[in-house]
């Protein structure tokens, strides 16, 4: 048997063996037995010393190429078996994924509140500024200024808590319209603010009622503001809140702190427009009511009427919070049941 | 108002379906609430003629009827109505018929006789009560003898037409009538209406000589009457009768049906009095005198006073004017001589008079919004016609008129540039000025200046921009282009105190607590509890229950309202804050001052249990940490103490603390006091309430970069035994003092209070770390430093070292 078949034999051999190897010990078992200083790899090696010179480089390289081998095929085996241990480890530590996770805590913002940071957002970025007013007003700015003089019949659109003849519970957010339009400086540039609160009716509370809900109250002026300017205002607000689906349409109406008056509906989502109950078959649902604000607004807050003007709107959150959210009671707005609150997670 | 699709097609040309029609109207004048057409929903109703009624025999009330329906046999219906008789033509619903709310009629027995269908009172059709003639309010219906048998009732019933329900906003009373309402449509088609012109034959005598009227020109700017002699009492023609119950009212008599006929066709509300009831011959418009009582046509009883204008004869009042008629001379059976007021009341005390007396009626709230003030005579003048033609009346020559005082027409200048600017559109004169004509106005133009002559029963138009809104809306809001404002340009940003407030938001959620909006109204009681300060109540006039009657001087109430309410609905683990004002008064001011506040309320447990999570109720110390970190958040600068207050009354005396910042008491937390918490009707409840505006106030620390040590830290532990009344803080006020230069922090990492510590002590441990942020640490100088705390400790403290 030359050298070269007994390497050919011993490779095969060796391969074998180490296909067999069970574990790491077996394999290590097996690396010295194959190729250590006295196995039988070295003892053919060292055979070579009597081949021709011509031979044993030839013999040499494919000796050494078969340790090559058989080194990798070691190396090979012993990952496979690292392998199969961590496996069968891991194997063994596998949970159930599908128990629930553990409970964090995390609060919700109301969704009113957030409706509100929504218009918020949508007009600061327009560069309007976000103001606050008192709740509790004066006769005087909560109707008097607003173009609803005593004895006015638009006054009885509106039930008031009144605390004194002159101090009442705000009835709505307009009041903000005269104390800002008093008070703002027109050489430093326009006016445009809106401001959110909470308002309060004499109502009894039932599923479309409460004595205290919230408003938006909008508000530009300027030399050059016009009815264009309010239509385009009132579709980016109906897209911001409700999508660019909806369509806003103008209504004529009636405020007596604005003329020309009118009401925007929009599409409506339950039926896209279509016609259903929510709709009373219109296709339309009015969400505000806006108009240009009335020159005599202007001109007792000290506005002059003939160089300013512009427009102003109110918007109701917890109106909007019903019709995109289909709530039926808007009592639950304010009894913060938590199952009612926790219904309103999304973000962003 | 419901307003007549039949009525309106008598004037104008249209060519529209209802349903568009009525969205026109939306979309340009007025609100539509609905349009309704009174046959939808029925089916197979006929008219039938009763050839025969015989008593049942197994009842005292029902009548087997045979009844011609137009077929080859007669029906047999058994009836049950009073006052079915024999040739009558009556409302049959045929067997497979559908009545209002959709009643299907079938065939049945009555008593064991067979019964083919249903003879119909207006009610079982859809009719409302309060429009069905009094006469068939209690039985069937009894239609004119010359309907046809078999022939559908809808349009002898005037069921066919289409209502449109008008909601007319305070400034539109214009919209209150049939001609106010062709007006408008006139204009939105751009159609011509043929208005009719009363013709009034004056076939009696002179009525000055009868007749004499008395007013106060600022009680009643115009005031007259005519008088009509040797009227017929009869029930209205169908078509009339028809007209008025589409309108939603009941016919009654010609007489009075002319009235309310001539009210909806002009919007000016009309009285007719039984002259012959008059004391004397003089009718006077004035204020009412104490004490002076008067029955109206209801029945019912009114005490007047001298903010009432009232219509009086030379004895007393005969009508509430403008708001209704007083019984005593009104029409009756017997009535001859009508004298027919039409006149212009003072709006504001029309607007209260039926405010004061709860009498909201058609007239009142046509008088408040104003009627045509120029159209007076004429629609009593056409009453007068009416009366002639439909009663038979003797008109008696002339109208007695007490005052006459027609405003003039509003004159409004405005120009072309600045109905485009103020519009935002590029409309031309020719358009303008069209729009306004088809309205009624004269429009005058000199250059791109229009002088436009409005007219008077347009009373609510006075200023340019009233205008601008005639034209936009007859333009067409749809075709007003959408732009944004243009102009100079303004920064949107959030102030400090707004951005602090949605941080706090953020914050508190963060932590695991839900936002609540509670009510700001509360009881008296609630109002007052857990007060920060002392402070006056403000309380509403007229509260419309004592649940919201007072203004808050606390947050916390609002969220334990809310948590009984949860509570109530077994929702046992709540977690809340609010953001809110409350209402701070001073003795003597009438309006509060309102400042922001923050509060939260944890009952149950704040995390939910679960399977790996056992239950951990709330504690004082969990929401103490939700309000340090909150705290923290919003940086205050200055130490932040907690000092135990044991005199809150509505809060658990060994489980609250004042809340400090450098030294300033800017709110508190705990537990609230167990009867508090029975009152509100729930459990253990821990609570905080802070002044957010004193947050807001405070100067804030800004964030800044503090290198990390690239030394090691080395920390030592020390567990003492204290007296109970040794508190965390001055241990760890002590360590900090006494701990060293490189003493980093003290962590207290145990409390022990259990049998295992002697009575009247308690085990703290606390781990010390020390760092020296430019060198390596020496063992030997920790340890130094730590045996002197450990002294300090014994000495100061009295601590026993374990």
């Amino acid at each position: 048997m030359s050298l070269k078949d007994k390497l050919t034999e011993l490779h095969d051999r060796g391969l074998a063996e180490i296909k067999k190897s069970a574990d790491l010990k077996d394999v290590n078992q097996v690396r010295v037995s194959l190729l250590g200083k006295k196995g039988p790899i070295t003892e053919v090696l060292r055979g070579m010393r009597d081949l021709d010179a011509e031979e044993r480089p030839k013999v040499g390289a494919f000796a050494n190429e078969i340790r090559d081998d058989l080194t990798a095929a070691l190396a090979k085996r012993r990952e496979e078996l690292e392998n199969a241990v961590l496996n069968a480890k891991l194997a063994n530590e596998a949970i159930d994924v599908t128990l629930p996770g553990t409970p964090v805590a995390k609060g919700e913002p109301h969704v009113i509140q957030q409706i509100i940071d929504q218009i918020e957002d949508l007009f600061l970025g327009m560069g309007y500024q976000v103001l606050s007013g008192p709740e509790v007003e004066e006769d005087k700015y909560n109707f008097e200024m607003m173009n609803l003089p005593k004895n006015h019949p638009a006054r009885d659109m509106q039930d008031t808590f009144y605390i004194t003849k002159e101090i009442l519970m705000r009835t709505q957010t307009s009041p903000m319209q005269a104390r800002t339009l008093e008070t703002h400086d027109f050489t430093k540039g326009p006016l445009k603010m809106i401001s959110p609160g909470v308002v309060y009716r004499r109502d009894t509370d039932d599923p479309t009622h409460s004595h205290q809900f919230h408003q938006v109250e909008g508000l530009v002026i300027d030399k050059h503001i016009t009815m264009a300017d309010l239509k385009g205002t009132l579709q980016v607000l109906a897209h911001e809140l409700f999508g660019d689906k909806f369509d806003v349409r103008l209504r004529p109406s009636y405020f007596p702190f604005t003329e020309p008056s009118v009401e925007a509906d929009i599409t409506c989502f339950n039926c896209g427009g279509k016609g259903c109950k929510v709709c009373k078959n219109t296709g339309w649902i009015e969400v505000l009511g806006a108009g240009m604000v009335h020159p005599n607004v202007l001109k007792m807050a000290g506005v002059d009427p003939d160089v300013y003007g512009g427009f102003a709107f109110g918007v109701g959150p917890d109106r909007f919070a019903m019709l995109k959210y289909g709530v039926d009671d808007i009592r639950n707005f304010y009894l913060n049941d938590v199952r009612f609150l926790k219904q309103f997670t999304k973000k962003g | 108002m419901k307003i007549s699709y039949n009525w309106i097609k008598e004037y104008l040309d249209l060519n529209v379906k209802p349903a568009d029609l009525a969205e026109k109207i939306e979309r340009t004048s007025v609100e539509v609430d609905d349009v309704i057409k009174p046959s939808d929903g029925l089916k197979k109703i006929v008219v039938g003629h009763v050839l025969s009624v015989e008593a049942h025999p197994d009842s005292d009330h029902l009548h087997i009827c045979q009844v011609d329906v137009g077929e080859d046999d007669p029906l047999q219906i058994v009836c049950g109505a009073p006052n079915i008789a024999k040739d009558q033509k009556v409302i049959v619903a045929l067997p497979g018929s559908r009545i209002a709310d959709n009643v299907k009629i079938k065939k049945s027995k009555m008593r064991g006789v067979p019964s083919a269908g249903m003879i119909c009172a207006l009610q079982e059709i859809g009719f409302p009560e309060d429009v069905v003639p009094k006469k068939y309010a209690d039985g069937i219906y009894v239609m004119p003898a010359d309907a046809t048998p078999g022939d559908a009732v809808y349009d002898y019933l005037g069921m066919n037409d289409s209502l449109i329900d008008l909601d007319v906003t305070p400034n539109r009373g214009d919209m209150l009538s049939l001609y106010g309402t062709l007006h408008d449509l006139s204009a939105i088609y751009d159609l011509p209406v043929k208005f009719d012109q009363p013709a009034v034959q004056e076939t009696g005598a002179a009525i000055a000589d009868q007749l004499t009227v008395h007013a106060d020109a600022e009680l009643a700017p115009q005031y007259r009457m005519r008088l009509v002699k040797q009227v017929k009492l009869a029930p209205s023609p169908m078509w009339l009768q028809i007209r008025l119950w589409n309108a939603g009212y009941r016919p009654i008599n010609n007489v009075v049906d002319i009235t309310n006929y001539i009210m909806l066709k002009y919007g000016q509300p009309l009285h007719a009095f039984d002259y012959d009831k008059f004391s004397g011959q003089d009718v006077y418009v004035r204020t009412a005198k104490a004490g002076e009582k008067l029955t109206t046509l209801d029945e019912g009883e009114h005490d007047l006073d001298d903010h009432d204008i009232v219509i009086a004869d030379d004895q007393k009042p005969i009508a509430l004017a403008g708001v209704m008629g007083g019984l005593d001379t009104a029409i009756a059976d017997g009535t001859v001589t009508v004298a027919i007021e039409a006149a212009v009341f003072e709006h504001d005390h029309i607007r209260k008079a039926a405010q004061r007396h709860n009498l909201h009626t058609d007239a009142s709230q046509r008088f408040e919004r104003g009627v045509n003030q120029a159209g007076v005579q004429e629609a009593l003048d056409a009453a007068a016609e009416m009366m002639t033609n439909l009663a038979s009346g003797e008109v008696q020559a002339g109208t007695v008129v007490a005052t006459d005082n027609e405003p003039e027409p509003a004159v409004i200048d405005i120009t072309m540039s600045h109905i485009n600017a103020v519009l935002g559109t590029e409309l031309s004169q020719d358009q303008v000025t069209h729009i306004l004509t088809t309205l009624g106005c004269d429009v005058a133009a000199e250059g791109e200046k229009l002088t436009v002559t409005v007219p008077v029963r347009r009373n609510d138009i006075h200023i340019p921009a009233d205008l601008l809104e005639e034209i936009a809306r007859i333009y067409g809001y749809d075709d007003l282009p959408a732009t944004l404002p243009t102009g100079r340009m303004t920064m949107g940003e959030l102030t400090p105190a707004q951005k602090l407030m949605r941080a706090t938001r953020h914050s508190l959620e963060g932590l695991g607590l839900n936002q609540a909006i509670s009510y700001a109204l509360t009881t008296e009681d609630k109002a007052k509890m857990f007060l920060m300060q002392p402070s006056e109540t403000t309380k509403l006039a007229w509260p419309m229950s004592s649940d919201h009657a007072v203004l808050r001087m606390n947050v916390i109430t609002g969220l334990l309202d809310d948590i009984a309410y949860n509570s109530a609905r077994k929702v046992k683990d709540v977690a809340l804050y609010e953001q809110g004002r409350v209402f701070y008064r001073e003795d003597g001011v009438d309006r509060p001052s309102e400042q922001e506040y923050i509060a939260g309320a944890i009952t149950g447990t704040l995390l939910p249990t679960a399977w790996d999570l056992p239950a951990q109720p709330v504690d004082f110390y969990q929401v103490k940490g939700i309000v340090e970190a909150y705290l923290k958040d919003m940086a205050v600068n200055g130490d932040v103490t907690y000092v135990a207050n044991h005199d809150l009354p509505e809060m658990h005396p060994g489980r609250t603390a004042d809340i400090l910042v450098h030294g300033h008491r800017i709110g508190f937390m705990g537990q609230v006091h167990p009867t508090i918490a029975k009152q509100f009707k729930i459990g253990a409840t821990y609570v905080f309430e802070l002044n957010l505006q004193a947050i807001i106030d405070m100067p804030k620390q800004e964030n800044q970069y503090d290198v990390i040590s690239r030394y090691p830290a080395i920390t030592r532990d020390v567990a003492m035994l204290v007296d109970d009344e040794i508190t965390n803080e001055q241990i760890v006020a002590l360590i900090e003092k006494r701990g060293g230069a490189f003493l980093q922090s003290v962590k207290l990492f145990d409390v022990y209070d259990g049998v295992k510590v002697p009575k009247g002590k308690k085990s703290l441990a606390y781990t010390l770390t020390y760092q020296d942020k430019h060198a390596t640490l020496v063992d030997d100088a920790v340890t130094q430093a730590f045996e002197k705390v450990e002294k300090r400790l014994q000495d100061d403290l009295g601590a026993e070292i374990r």
